[in-house]
């Protein structure tokens, strides 16, 4: 499977990300820029963590208006996945291919630590490989990562099996429902604000974030076999 | 040069915690009767005298990019200058 690792200016996880994909997952991965046209030849695009743009005037505001995010959009379209770590997800909102927004934490702060998830939702290309309500250790590391949307958006997300990732025991946040991470409604675009990339390696503390790039393997093989 | 102010600000059901902390200190440096406040941001914008449809222009920029309707709001008020 080969990816394509999106960097815009002020990404700051694009690294681990091809780390967790090329040395530890063994697939193929390459950068590309904010300012190329072109996914051609990629099987699944990761929009990494980071500050893209200073977080000027919103999280991913001016990301999403970058050259590659036409692309970007028409690879989702056509049901390819599409997978956006911490800024990632900030950048999908605000681009409009997933519902609602992120907001400022709660407290104010900045919040950097070890959180535990549960797993909602299995029956995704990114979740298949955990079990349905499997809690799973994950780092944070976000200012705004407080998920917001209104009710009707909260009811469609329940209704359509949306809400992929909870925070399991607190919520860091204050994201409404305790939301880390949603699907679109045609479940190949992911948002999650914590790093999965940073939880690949016994030396990271964690390899529960590696079973989400696993199931993104597995997902591709068995459509693949199907097609 | 016309020139047009935008104020966003988020919308009521949208909690604001940064204009929760400022209030919360304005009561503790003795200003109780602060009943709230909410912080917005305000663009100030200058657009060539050639655009006709300035409104529609001034909704559209508001709608791509300056606002997340999401959660945000926006009002904005076209600013008649005199010039010399």
């Amino acid at each position: 499977m080969k990816f394509a690792v999106i960097v815009f200016p002020g990404s700051n996880c694009d690294a681990d990300l091809l780390w967790a994909l090329t040395e530890i997952l063994g697939e193929t991965a390459a950068y590309v820029r904010h300012d190329e046209e072109s996914l051609a030849g990629f099987d699944g695009v990761l929009l990494p963590g980071g500050f893209s743009y200073g977080d000027y005037l919103r999280s991913g505001a001016i990301a999403c208006c970058s050259k590659v995010m036409a692309e970007v959009k028409r690879f989702a379209k056509e049901g390819k996945p599409v997978f956006g770590i911490c800024n990632g997800f900030q950048i999908l909102t605000e681009a409009g291919l997933l519902p609602g927004t992120l907001l400022t934490n709660q407290s104010l702060h900045f919040i950097c630590k070890t959180v535990a998830l549960k797993v909602e939702h299995n029956q995704t290309p990114f979740t298949c490989d955990y079990a349905k309500g499997q809690v799973i250790q994950l780092p944070i590391a976000h200012g705004a990562g407080n998920y917001f949307c209104d009710d009707a958006t909260l009811a469609s997300l329940k209704a359509n099996q949306q809400i992929i990732f909870t925070y399991a025991y607190e919520n860091p946040n204050g994201s409404t429902a305790g939301i880390a991470g949603i699907s679109n409604q045609g479940g190949n675009v992911l948002g999650m604000m914590p790093h999965p990339e940073r939880a690949v390696e016994e030396l990271l503390g964690s390899k529960d974030g590696l079973i989400l790039f696993q199931s993104m393997l597995t997902y591709y093989r068995k459509v693949a076999v199907s097609q | 040069m016309r020139r047009v102010k935008v104020y966003v600000s988020y919308k009521p059901s949208v909690l604001d915690p940064q204009g929760a902390a400022v209030k919360g200190t304005l009561h503790r440096m003795g200003y109780p009767e602060i009943a709230d406040i909410r912080i917005g941001k305000y663009f100030d914008i200058q657009i060539a005298e050639t655009v006709t449809n300035l409104e529609a222009m001034i909704e559209a920029i508001c709608d791509q990019l300056l606002v997340n309707v999401n959660m945000e709001t926006y009002e904005y008020e076209l600013v008649e200058e005199s010039v010399g």
